[in-house]
């Protein structure tokens, strides 16, 4: 059952890691637009002038 | 992955016509263009070197928008005033708004937008959102003005359609985000924390002593962010609370998880004793979703308000005095100014009170009256600011503003409401003061008691009686209730100005109209025609219409409004003889309107004796030439919509329905006789109505008050509840505790219902929480529940009220479903 030492603290570091990325993904606005971002990997990012 | 054909123009794709001079050079090669506003667009994205979009877009623009008139007058957008409701200014003169966009299709054109207003001298940010269609800017107000991004965006070819109200009032939203946050982070620990708790549990002690105390740690790590964030505001209100002297509801909540948890952490750190993580985390994470329903129900029903407010228009299209051909000039609305002339374009908002003077539509005014149904809006009609013309351009010369107009009124009393607390709230709150104060107390004695019998348990025993008691029922179903009723009641046109009227309204037992104008129309209305002469009633209507055009006497605007839909005549050498009738040339003919008498002096003969009318409450007209009578008219008071249904709903209810007035006592009796109220006094001056309420009330009566809400003030102060109807445009100078926005008098009888709903459900859930007080804190006292359980328990019983009191939102739309039937045509007040 010694795994459980290693098996239990990585659980706990897991769900705050699960916890962390959310928070990070909401507040940065990954949600708010789920279209825009396929159509933009399609644009030249070179500011347009050739 | 160009989408231009090669015949068509390059920017939308449209057919260039033949000879076509429009064209633009982009990357290097002349392109055709079949309108001017297209070659500006593209002369546009050329210039700033973005003609990458052309080679990217999937979609073609919409042609209507480049060729269409760019918007005038944008520098009015940079008004202070004007921008207040949808701007935020940060530190250094950095400003942010949300604007709605028309015309994007692909993803090309956020990328367009984004680059171009990136371009922009002083716009730090601009960020497209293509699925809601919205762009994002902050800018340095000192570096740009809004009205150069607005302009940049139109010469884009795209439109701003408006600003995004709902993003700037963000301190709404950030709380319930915060709040959904402190929800998830109690949910997420609690499910983890049970997976470290259960395995202890079922092990029943076998589990190895290193084992269980690494499960303790882990449960400790994971209950630390639901103590510091998500039990957060339980901790903070308590603090207030105690900060003003005060026990607040949240004081034992607090007491109870921090005690818990100070004891589970010292337990896990010197390894003796129990813990109770999962029951903590449970415990905030159950309460929490209670209060989030709650704080839901609230902002719902708060949400009418809110709409109300941001209903104003921020600007306002103005005829220019004086400009012939007419000009307008788009300015602040606050700038408005009596006399003005506004001209609102269809699916315009109608910027402040007045009147119709051009054009004809429909304006809906669900907001400020309730009814759903548009209102038809012809010249000479008024129109309320905040509510939305349908149909066609209307020009309205504006009579009142800012303070003055009708959704300013509203929104003071509403804010009246709110201000005072009814009684049943106040009653509640210093009971839950008590029950709290008395609460801590028992925990204390608890906590003696069971040192004494047993210092083991007495900790735990403690923290079950903080935890299992539920003062929600108080503290926070009773505000949700009244909140939720309020919210139907003005979803239904029934405004609450005073916080008592709901609570009184529930417990009425006799309705007093005040007078005969508050159940009848007030003016006459054509109730029949008896053609003498052959004529169809058509006919006969449309020729006194002819005779009565131009006139202002109450009887020719009846007629009028009756053959409004009628082909109209003309008619000539109109000649008035006030008090008598009009005589006039129509098709050749000599015909007279007006009364009996006079009409027989062109017919010349008497009317015939089985026509002659005696009743007081009808009038007659009639209409006749020199052949003879062609048709009497009969004209009276008609019924206001919904009386008769409003009536008969009240006595359904068990209430005394009786009517007042200062009216001749037939006239009153009859109106009684018609509607079929029992109790009618006629004849009955200011005293006497003050008398007759204050005898009412000396045997018991709880008295409703309907007036009109300006006049006969003592009467309406002396009534528990005054309910001023047809508010309309003397809304802001009602008194009443309650107004009647809409013109449907039925209507009232859901507030009755809301009324008796609410506090049905306020002593539903009062019961209910002496009922579980009183079991579940002697089972605690008594060492029979454990933490766990008590956490449960009180977040079921909070949970269970919350539910009960959303249950009116349910119950609202039922009654607005179920307000009166439509009456068809006018009920008349048939003559004896």
């Amino acid at each position: 059952m010694e795994i459980l030492y290693l098996l239990v603290p990585l659980s706990v570091v897991l769900i705050l890691a699960i916890g962390a990325v959310f928070w990070w993904a909401l507040n940065s606005g990954q949600f708010e637009d789920l279209e825009g971002p396929a159509h933009r990997i399609l644009m030249d990012d070179d500011d347009g002038r050739d | 992955m160009s989408t231009a054909g090669a015949a068509g123009c390059f920017h939308c794709g449209e057919p260039v016509p033949g000879g076509s001079r429009f064209g633009a050079v982009i990357d290097g090669a002349p392109r055709p263009m079949c309108c001017a506003g297209c070659a500006a667009v593209a002369q546009t994205i050329s210039d700033y070197g973005l003609s990458a979009y052309y080679a990217s877009r999937s979609e073609l623009p919409q042609r209507e928008l480049a060729t269409s008139a760019p918007p005038r007058d944008l520098a009015v957008y940079d008004i202070d005033e004007v921008q207040k409701p949808f701007v935020r200014t940060g530190k250094g003169g950095v400003k942010q708004a949300t604007l709605l966009l028309e015309g994007i299709t692909c993803g090309a054109c956020a990328w367009l937008i984004e680059r171009r207003l990136g371009r922009l001298d002083g716009v730090r940010s601009a960020d497209v959102n293509l699925a809601a269609r919205r762009v994002q800017v902050e800018w340095d107000d000192g570096r740009t003005r809004l009205s150069s991004i607005l302009q940049a965006i139109a010469a884009l070819g795209y439109r701003t359609q408006g600003f995004d109200a709902a993003e700037s009032e963000s301190a709404a939203m950030r709380e319930r985000r915060a709040m959904l946050w402190r929800l998830f982070v109690a949910g997420l620990s609690m499910m983890q924390v049970m997976m470290y708790a259960v395995p202890v549990y079922l092990a029943e002690g076998d589990m190895t002593r290193d084992v269980e105390q690494l499960m303790r740690w882990a449960s400790l790590t994971l209950t630390v962010p639901v103590i510091l964030w998500s039990a957060g505001p339980f901790f903070m209100n308590a603090w207030r609370g105690f900060c003003a002297h005060r026990v607040g509801m949240d004081a034992p909540v607090a007491l109870g998880i921090a005690i818990a948890f100070a004891a589970s952490a010292w337990a896990t750190v010197s390894g003796r004793g129990e813990v109770y993580f999962d029951s903590i985390t449970m415990f905030v994470f159950l309460l929490l979703g209670a209060r989030y329903l709650e704080a839901m129900a609230r902002a719902k029903a708060a949400e009418s308000q809110q709409r109300l407010v941001r209903h104003t228009p921020a600007v306002a299209d103005r005829l220019v005095p004086g400009a012939d051909p007419a000009v307008t000039e788009r300015i602040a609305a606050v700038r408005l100014a009596p006399g003005d002339l506004v001209q609102v374009a269809p699916g315009g908002i109608i910027p402040a009170d007045g009147t119709v003077t051009a054009g004809s539509s429909a304006a809906d005014e669900s907001l400020l009256t309730g009814e759903a149904r548009p209102a038809v809006k012809r010249a000479g009609d008024a129109v309320i600011g905040g509510s939305v013309n349908l149909a066609s351009p209307l020009t309205v010369q504006v009579k009142r503003v800012g303070p003055e107009t009708v959704l300013a009124g509203i929104v003071r009393l509403m804010d009246r409401a709110q201000a005072s607390k009814p009684r049943i709230a106040q009653v509640a709150d210093r009971v839950a003061q008590w029950f709290v104060a008395v609460l801590v107390a028992v925990a204390l004695g608890t906590a003696l008691a069971w040192y004494w019998i047993d210092p083991s348990r007495a900790l735990w025993v403690t923290v079950a009686v903080l935890v299992v008691s539920c003062p929600c029922a108080l503290s926070l179903a009773t505000p949700a209730v009244l909140a939720a009723a309020t919210g139907t009641l003005h979803r239904l046109g029934i405004l609450i100005t005073r916080g008592h009227a709901l609570e009184t309204l529930g417990r009425t037992t006799h309705v007093v109209f005040d007078k005969t104008g508050t159940l009848t129309e007030g003016r006459p209305a054509l109730i029949g025609v008896i053609p003498l002469h052959g004529q169809s009633r058509d006919e006969c209507l449309a020729l006194a219409a002819a005779l009565e055009r131009g006139s202002e006497h109450p009887v020719a605007r009846a007629l009028l409004s009756a053959a409004a839909d009628l082909a109209p005549l003309a008619a000539s050498e109109i000649s008035n003889q006030p008090g008598q009738g009009i005589e006039a040339l129509v098709n050749c003919r000599r015909v007279r309107i007006g009364s009996p008498a006079f009409a027989s002096g062109i017919a010349r003969r008497p009317l015939p004796e089985e026509l002659k009318f005696t009743a007081d409450e009808v009038t007659v007209v009639a209409l006749a030439d020199e052949q003879g009578y062609i048709a009497l008219f009969t004209l009276g008071d008609v019924l206001r919509a919904g009386a008769r249904w409003l009536v008969r709903e009240l006595e359904a209810r068990g209430k005394i329905v009786c009517l007042l007035s200062g009216d001749r006592r037939s006239t009153v009796a009859h109106l009684a006789r018609e509607l079929g109220i029992g109790t009618a006094v006629g004849e009955a001056g200011p005293e006497a109505k003050l008398a007759f309420v204050r005898g009412l009330q000396a045997r018991g009566a709880v008295v409703a008050m309907v007036g009109d809400g300006i006049n006969d003030a003592p009467v309406l102060a002396q009534a528990q509840v005054s309910i001023a109807m047809g508010g309309g445009t003397d809304v802001a100078h009602a008194s009443a505790d309650m107004v009647l926005l809409a013109d449907d008098l039925g209507r009232l009888s859901a507030a009755f219902d809301v009324a008796r709903d609410a506090m049905r459900i306020i002593r539903q859930n009062l019961a209910w929480a002496a009922a579980y007080n009183a079991v579940a804190i002697p089972l605690a006292v008594a060492g029979w529940i454990t933490p766990l359980i008590a956490g449960v328990g009180m977040a079921a019983s909070s949970l269970a009220v919350v539910m009960n009191a959303l249950r009116l939102q349910a119950a609202g739309t039922r009654h607005g479903s179920r307000s009166a039937p439509r009456e068809t045509g006018r009920q008349l007040l048939t003559v004896r």
